[in-house]
């Protein structure tokens, strides 16, 4: 039975640049068709390259793309592995070019790029429309400033880009799924009632979409959940057949592991009610699926049901957040407890004595501040050793740069101005962007969605 | 029988993800055998409790028995979550660990994997 074989190379903007080499390495030997795909798109990330294109119209795609993209051209080209990828971000187009003048760069003439483009809603509709969206998710959007409205997108586009028959295909904002399910549409040509089909294509991508996420790592616990060698971790390969079934592997010599364990963990990752998980191609109910080990990190997975998606799509629109204000300092060794929390007190003054409006959070960590609140409830109550190693941050979120700076800037001013032996300040003054997700009809969105080659 | 009280951490592990304000944590027994266990002890209310200092309302809790997996969401746990937490760890990627430390079970020691640490 034919089987496709589909790899990943990338879990997030920024993930290790080198990952994909030993999967590219493996699909090469593999005896089907062959795909990678690098899912680098966040919500913010998007955002970011939005702003990016403003400034620069050839800008807004992956920042990574040449990093990601160039190592694994060449042979991905030579072994027939097609490339599908969200690096095309805010701007599909100008990744695609980027992309052609890397193989040209690499003697790769006869490469082929396609994009998927019609994610971006205020290219066609207005921001009044966008902002009367409803809002299922975030914050509300009155009279802030719209950074970046994208439809998710899901498979169909994707498989449609790969029937012109090109090497890579460039996405913006599609499901991270969508990565995956593209290829499987265009490989067994899997109709768009065929819901449990679906579903378990859905469930592929699912597994994929995070990288090493399935293959061990953001899993080790020694002693508990144990894995071999994650600084080499190897990324994972869904082999899938035209019937669905789902088996998780990973490169072939490289570190980490596939078992139940690993696969169970990722199939549960950001999903609410298991039995309906929306996506534009099909509502995924993974509540009764199987995971088996079939052998050494080999594990397979079954019995994903499907149902007919929503008739609205999920959008992500960004507004500007605002400064993030963040300072740290270090106090170690005789009483270093009482310093540190001498040093949060002096910090929570001085920014009442220069009228800071906005909360500050003030954390002592090496006392469970990450899994504190604001006001710091359980470090108040807690015993913790006088002596030893304390970091104290301070944080605040403010619409001004100044208040930001300011707060950050008060830790610094520890150095000379705080308590005994304060150390290893640093500083993070930082631009965010705010979003809110929003609901909007299929019909105002996929006719402007289009799969076209790219040729200059 | 043997009967422990232990963290939840010695027979069960899981991830957190985040959307919005909303935490999701999965719960994956290691064994088979504690599965009842943790359908009878790690209860939405439970789970709610280990979140209310962070300012969380609800709490839902979905099953999975053929994983041998619970799944908790979590409303309002993330003080704002990436768009307005003043959390170091604003996506609460932590909060799993928090979660399997908190609660604690009291299991057969069948329960727990063999060369437990907590054994």
């Amino acid at each position: 039975m034919k089987r496709v074989y589909i790899g990943c190379g990338a879990g997030f903007s920024g993930d290790r640049f080198d990952a994909a080499g030993p999967v590219v390495d493996t699909l090469a030997a593999s005896d089907g068709p062959r795909y990678l795909i690098y899912e680098v798109l966040a919500e913010r990330t998007l955002a970011i390259a939005q702003r990016l294109r403003r400034n620069d119209p050839e800008a807004g795609y992956s920042p990574y793309l040449d990093h990601y993209i160039e190592p694994i051209l060449g042979q991905a080209k030579a072994s027939g592995v097609r490339i599908v990828s969200n690096m095309g971000a805010a701007n599909p187009l100008g990744a695609a070019r980027r992309v052609l003048a890397l193989a040209a760069d690499a003697g790769l003439t006869d490469l082929r790029v396609a994009v998927v483009t019609g994610d971006n809603l205020l290219a066609v509709h207005s921001v009044e429309t966008i902002r009367d969206l409803p809002t299922i998710e975030g914050i509300g959007l009155a009279d802030r400033e719209i950074v970046a409205a994208n439809a998710y997108l899901g498979a169909r586009p994707i498989a449609d880009a790969l029937a012109l028959g090109v090497d890579v295909v460039l996405v913006g904002r599609t499901t991270d799924a969508a990565l995956v399910l593209g290829p499987l549409i265009h490989e067994f040509g899997w109709a768009a009632d065929d819901w449990d089909r679906l579903a378990q294509g859905t469930m592929a991508g699912h597994l994929l979409e995070c990288g090493g996420q399935v293959t061990g790592a953001y899993f080790a616990d020694p002693g508990f959940k144990d894995v071999p060698d994650l600084a080499e971790v190897g990324f994972p390969i869904a082999e899938v057949s035209e019937t669905g079934d789902i088996v998780i592997t990973k490169a072939a010599h490289t570190g980490g592991l596939v078992s139940r364990a690993t696969v169970i963990e990722q199939a549960l990752y950001e999903i609410h009610d298991p039995a309906n998980y929306l996506t534009p191609d099909v509502i995924l109910d993974l509540s009764d699926i199987s995971v088996e080990e079939i052998a050494p990190d080999r594990v397979r997975v079954t019995g994903a049901k499907g149902a007919p998606p929503p008739l609205t799509l999920k959008a992500t629109i960004s507004i500007d957040g605002g400064w993030l204000g963040e300072g740290e300092i270090t106090y170690a060794g005789p009483n270093a407890l009482a310093r540190a929390e001498l040093a949060a007190s002096v910090i929570r003054r001085r920014c009442q004595i220069l009228g800071i409006q906005e909360p500050v959070r003030v954390d002592i960590f090496g006392t469970g501040a990450v899994h504190d609140n604001d006001i710091g409830s359980k470090q108040s109550q807690g015993k913790f050793p006088v002596n030893g190693e304390y970091r104290v941050r301070a944080a605040v979120r403010s619409s001004a740069k100044k208040s930001a700076q300011q707060v950050s800037d008060e830790v610094l001013s520890l150095y000379c101005s705080g308590p005994a032996a304060g150390g290893g300040v640093r500083q993070y003054v930082t631009e965010h962007v705010s979003t809110a997700s929003v609901l909007i009809d299929r019909d105002d969105v996929l006719p402007h969605v289009r799969a076209r080659e790219v040729f200059t | 029988m043997t009967i422990l009280e232990v963290p939840l951490h010695a027979i069960a592990h899981g991830r957190a993800g985040d959307k919005g304000n909303r935490s999701n944590i999965s719960v994956v027994a290691y064994r088979p055998e504690a599965w009842d266990f943790v359908v009878d002890q790690v209860t939405a209310d439970r789970v709610l409790d280990v979140f209310r200092h962070k300012g969380a309302t609800a709490c839902r809790r979905y099953e999975l028995p053929n994983l041998g997996a619970l799944n908790f969401v979590i409303d309002d746990a993330l003080e704002g979550g990436v768009n307005g937490s003043l959390s170091i760890d604003g996506h609460g990627k932590t909060l799993s660990f928090l979660l399997l430390g908190e609660i604690t079970v009291r299991v057969p020691t069948e329960c727990l994997p063999d060369g437990s640490p907590y054994l």
